[in-house]
């Protein structure tokens, strides 16, 4: 038994190590944490007997529940699809420790790119206005005197584009979204919170669970 | 005139954009009636009329280039007064068909230009674009903008002319406008003011018949804020104190008790400094009110009326620049707002309805406004977005709370809005937000406070929310170090915004204290090592502001914040050369800061900054600290390696009185030293100091008057000093009110008498002089006591002026003060008593008087200078047998003996002849009594 655990050890460096390679912003030290962080939640899910490689959609998304506080189901769906970069439906221990990097860690740039891919719902690498509106909708409370429910959101949305859309083109390609960003940091998540509370991260029990967990985070505000 | 004929003219709104004054008989005559104050105004006035505005009265104009004449510059159609501002620019410009007119001089010789046309031109003056940058398509602005230069039109000439005749309509309008500004405590030009009956004729008088037949009006008690309630009848030919008359139909009282004046403010003016000066104020207000459109009279009313009387505030004296609280401002109607009125509204709507993430585009498009826009705040204020925005503050969601405060820090630069947030208890979110672990929230936070914290109840709330301990943490940062990582970065720009909140709020003086008790001075004291100077401004700028606190001048000088002030006056940028140099000049009253600003070289810099001679805020700072620097002799050495001395006697001219002030302080401690008195003179500053004798400000005659008492001392300098009528100048201020001028004044006079060619027959030459000087030995200020004593020992050298002195009854009037314990009183008062003894039966009278004894007393005194004068003074009383027995009964002898063993041989020989008078009293009686005896 002894010697199984003591094997794992080994294993878990050695891929430790691999990764940390591959990663931004880990230490070795750190990806183990994270491995063994990844093989808790592998052990909870319920497998059934299969045999998978990763986190499931549903494991994944309570998981951002709980330990990121990230509630909204319209956005933990994308990210679990951006998290997903094979898109096998499943988020590997790769994908999981590649995307907690910006999740925890990220520079400004990979957060945007970050955010950009989650809100870019269909992958054309531009945010159309029907997206936004369907990233906006039911945000704003309904008047009852209004016959349209959408119509402020539609107005926002062009609001909106008024002030990202630099190429007038009527969506928000990448470089506009970049450009109004690095502008005003505040649009950022700009159509759904897709990352998590700087507060969530230093505080949450995700730190106490594992208490080698690094606790400096990069945050931009 | 008056209020009543403000409300009477009659506007109407033709178009969205222009407004037009109706053609009434009423609006005729007031026209009229402005068109005579303005076309006068140059030739009664010139002072008033050579003010420059601020903004230009601007208007369309029927008048052409070959309508002017000389005294313009014409080119083409285009014309410009010869006449210019400080800055070059012409105080007239016409570029057809707008004419831009920036003085009452230049308005009325366009006036008299107009001709026929002068009643035209006036109408279109009045109705002319305001501020047209500022409220563009505005209507309802405009309209106020009009109603309100009219309002100032009518103001002007009701304080500035005043009918010779006086009628009962003048009276009450006079009456009317000074009960706006009655009451308020200290901030209003009197506590009170009524008519002693309310019953008014038909005819408008208030006066009982058979006075009326006297020509009396009516009569008024007044209470001034600081003298005693004065008495006044106000009567046809003008107006006076009366014997006191309270109430209707007492018969006693009607006399006249004092001059006649042509109005009622003349009066107060000459009975009550604080009235006076307050007045001034109000005279200066409503030049700035010309180019201040902004709340009109109200805001007038409320600065010299005072809006909070009584709140018990703690200020300090910078306090007086800041703005006051305006009332309310609430656009009349809502047409005719520009379009990004509704733009806003329609955002705010969705602020209210939308979920953070909508919430954080509707801030962010706010942001994309011009927010230091008026019509954008307002409507930000109007459809109740500030409310929204202060309570996202509470939110916890720190992208609504750094978008809402990205909003405020920029709104809160409208006075309005700033009072709205602290009605609101916008401070109490704000300051709680500075807590946050969040940098670039707490930046903004103290950058907001930084804003709002202009007046003095934004500034409490701050301090009662506990928002200056939280500021001065902010200040925790390390400042100076060689590469910062991004974190360190952040840290600083929290500091700097820390530090600039800090400096808003430094202006109460409870919140000075605050400040240092939160351990404030030794994190502004390190933050001062910085290089970067948006930090160093605001650093700079609170430490002077606080520097009027004697403990913070102590710890600026002990945690060695001088070196890196001085270090500072060289920087490249004028605002923290000013603020430094002004921190200095408030701390080195101190001699052991004035030594170390010697010891790290700041005494020539300070010279330097004597060449920019433009900035007159650095200049005064940069004066003020040379003055005080030159307290300590081996300064004045140094300044003078230096050249200061001559550039300083070049400032004595053209400059603002708050560079005079300081400019003469200087010039008076360095003519402490003789050569300089000389070199004052070489360099021409004798005629510029003794003009300035005769300036209104206390301040700089307290300083002009030391000056000139210093140079005085050189024989050469007294007789420029005299041709130029100095003694008189310097005489004449012992009139002024202010016990500060009373006294240096007096010193001066000592100088001047004690060095003057034939001061003796200038003396006397001056009317009243002598009477003035008596009179002052009533007041109640011991310096001045003691100024004025010393001045009457010189002037009683000359036996003819001694004799006339006694004649006012100086005797009486001096012994009457020899109860007195202040031992510098008690110098001078005993060197007066000795010299006024040298006339007739003075010395008797002195012991009649019961002076005698009390002399006796300060023999007990430990001071040199007491003793001395005092043996003098005993020895002179004691030519006189009647005082030799008062002396002898107080005990006299003993100290006199041991007075005589002193090594001060003037103080040994008064001793020793005191001591003998008494002994031949005492022999002569004893010979007299054998005498009788033996018969």
């Amino acid at each position: 038994m002894s010697k199984i655990s003591a094997m794992n050890k080994r294993t878990t460096q050695t891929l430790a190590e691999n990764i940390s390679k591959q990663v931004e912003h880990f230490s070795k030290k750190e990806v183990e944490c994270l491995i063994r962080e990844f093989n808790v939640l592998m052990a909870e899910q319920n497998n059934s007997g299969r045999a998978v490689h990763g986190l499931d959609r549903g494991k994944f998304i309570s998981t951002l529940h709980s330990i990121f506080g990230l509630t909204d189901d319209r956005m933990t769906g994308r990210v679990f699809r951006t998290f997903d970069k094979d898109n096998d439906s499943v988020v590997s221990m790769k994908e999981w420790i590649d995307g907690l990097s910006v999740f925890l860690r990220g520079t400004l740039d990979e957060k945007i790119k970050y955010c950009f891919t989650v809100y870019d719902l269909n992958g054309d690498n531009a945010i159309s206005r029907e997206e936004m509106l369907h990233m906006l909708k039911g945000r704003l409370i309904r008047q009852p005197n209004e016959e349209d429910p959408d119509e402020g959101i539609k107005d926002l949305v062009e609001i909106i584009l008024k002030k990202m859309d630099y190429d007038h083109d009527g969506k928000l390609s990448f470089e506009d979204f970049e450009k109004a960003v690095k502008d005003e940091n505040l649009l950022l998540e700009a159509f759904g919170t897709c990352l998590p509370d700087f507060r969530v991260i230093c505080n949450e029990k995700y730190c106490v669970k594992s208490p080698f967990y690094p606790l400096s985070v990069n945050v931009d505000f | 005139m008056g209020i009543s004929l403000t409300r009477a003219a009659q506007w109407t709104m033709v178009s969205s954009s222009t407004a037009k004054l109706v053609s009434t008989p009423m609006n005729e005559s007031l026209l009229k009636e402005i068109l005579h104050f303005v076309e006068h105004f140059r030739s009664q006035y010139p002072q008033e009329a050579e003010h420059v505005f601020e903004e230009p009265l601007q208007w369309s104009t029927t008048l052409v280039a070959s309508d002017f004449k000389t005294d313009y510059d014409i080119s083409d159609s285009d014309v410009q007064s010869h006449e210019r501002d400080s800055e070059g620019h012409p105080l007239l410009q016409l570029s057809p068909p707008t004419v831009y007119v920036r003085s009452f001089s230049q308005l009325s010789k366009l006036l008299h230009l107009a001709h026929d046309k002068k009643l035209a031109e006036v109408r279109a003056c009045l109705e002319g674009k305001f501020e047209s940058n500022l409220h563009p398509k505005q209507s309802n602005h405009q309209h106020s903008s009009i109603t309100h230069r009219l309002n100032l039109f009518v103001l002007l000439v009701t304080l500035y002319s005043h009918p010779i005749m006086l009628n009962p309509k003048a009276v009450k309008n006079e009456v009317e406008i000074l009960q706006v500004f009655c009451g308020g405590g200290d901030k209003g030009l009197l506590k009170s003011l009524r008519y002693t009956s309310d019953f008014e004729f038909s005819n408008g008088y208030r006066a009982p018949l058979w006075r009326q037949v006297q020509g009396d009006i009516c009569y008024l008690v007044i209470e001034p804020c600081d003298t005693e309630t004065l008495h006044i009848t106000c009567s046809t030919a003008g107006i006076f104190l009366n014997g006191g008359i309270k109430q209707e139909g007492e018969e006693n009282g009607y006399e006249q008790t004092s001059d006649t004046y042509e109005d009622l403010v003349t009066l107060l003016k000459s009975r009550s400094p604080h009235f006076a000066e307050k007045i001034n104020q109000v005279e200066d207000l409503i030049v700035c009110l010309i180019k201040k459109s902004e709340a009109g009279l109200l805001y007038f009313r409320k600065t010299s009326a005072g809006a909070l009387p009584g709140e018990p505030f703690s200020e300090s004296s910078t306090e007086s620049e800041e703005e006051e609280e305006q009332p309310y401002r609430h656009p009349e109607t809502n047409t005719d707002l520009p379009s990004e009125y509704w733009q806003i509204q329609k955002l705010v709507k969705y602020l209210k309805d939308g979920d953070q993430i909508v919430t954080v585009h509707t801030l962010c498009a706010m942001m994309d406004f011009n927010l230091m826009q008026e019509s954008c705040q307002m409507a930000i204020q109007d459809t109740g977005a500030l409310k929204v925005l202060l309570n996202l503050l509470d939110t916890d969601e720190h992208k609504c709370e750094i978008g809402s405060l990205k909003i405020l820090r920029t709104i809160s630069h409208n006075s309005q809005i700033r009072r709205v947030i602290v009605d609101m208890r916008g401070v109490q979110s704000i300051v709680k937000i500075l807590d946050s672990p969040v940098k670039e929230l707490k930046a903004l936070a103290a950058e907001t406070i930084a804003n709002v914290a202009k007046f003095r109840r934004a500034r409490r709330n701050v301090r009662l929310y506990g928002g200056i301990n939280k500021l001065v943490s902010l200040l925790d940062c390390l400042p100076n170090l060689a590469s910062l990582t991004p974190s360190q970065e952040e840290d600083i720009e929290v500091a700097c915004c820390g530090a600039l909140a800090l400096w808003s709020c430094s202006r109460s003086t409870k919140n000075k204290k605050a400040i240092r008790k939160a351990g404030g001075i030794p994190l502004l004291g390190r933050l001062l090592k910085s290089p970067l100077q948006k930090m160093l401004i605001p650093v700079v700028g609170t430490l002077q502001e606080c520097a009027s606190e004697e403990s913070y001048r102590t710890d600026i000088q002990t945690l060695g914040m001088i070196k890196d002030l001085v270090r500072n006056l060289s920087s490249d940028n004028d605002e923290l050369q000013m603020h430094c140099a002004s921190a200095i000049f408030k701390c080195a009253e101190d001699k052991q800061t004035r030594d170390l600003v010697r010891k790290y070289k700041g005494l020539q810099p300070l010279v330097s900054l004597l060449h920019k001679a433009d900035n007159k805020q650095l200049l005064a700072a940069a004066t003020g600290a040379i003055w005080k620097c030159s307290i300590s002799q081996e300064n004045v050495t140094k300044f003078q390696e230096y050249k200061a001395l001559e550039i300083l006697v070049s400032l004595l001219t053209d400059q603002p009185e708050e560079v005079l002030v300081n400019v003469v302080g200087a010039l008076g401690e360095f003519a402490q030293i003789p050569a300089n008195k000389a070199a004052i003179r070489e360099f021409g500053g004798i005629k510029p100091l003794v003009k300035l004798l005769t300036s209104p400000n206390q301040a700089l005659l307290v300083n002009v008057t030391k000056a000139v008492g210093a140079c005085a001392t050189n024989k050469d300098n007294m007789v420029i000093i005299d041709q130029l009528d100095g003694i008189r100048l310097v005489w004449s201020l012992l009139k002024n009110p202010s016990a500060d001028v009373q006294s240096s004044a007096a010193w001066a006079l000592c100088a001047c008498t004690e060095n003057a060619e034939d001061a003796g027959e200038t003396a006397r030459s001056l009317i009243g002089g002598f009477q003035l000087i008596v009179k002052l030995l009533s007041s109640t200020n011991n310096e001045v006591l003691a100024s004025i004593c010393a001045a009457i020992c010189k002037i009683a050298k000359d036996e003819e002026n001694l004799a006339i002195l006694t004649d006012f009854g100086v005797v009486p009037s001096l012994a009457k003060l020899t109860n007195t314990t202040d031992d510098r009183l008690r110098h001078h008062l005993a060197d007066a008593i000795a010299q006024c003894c040298m006339w007739g039966s003075n010395r008797a009278s002195f012991g009649e008087a019961g002076a005698v004894a009390p002399l006796v007393r300060y023999l007990k005194s430990k001071e040199g200078s007491v003793q001395r004068s005092t043996a003098m003074a005993l020895y002179q009383l004691s030519r006189n047998p009647n005082n030799c027995i008062t002396m002898h009964e107080k005990e006299v002898v003993q100290p006199l003996i041991h007075m005589m063993g002193s090594d001060d041989e003037e103080l040994q020989e008064a001793a020793a002849g005191c001591v003998r008078s008494i002994r031949l009293l005492y022999m002569a009686n004893r010979n007299a009594e054998l005498f009788t005896f033996r018969n």
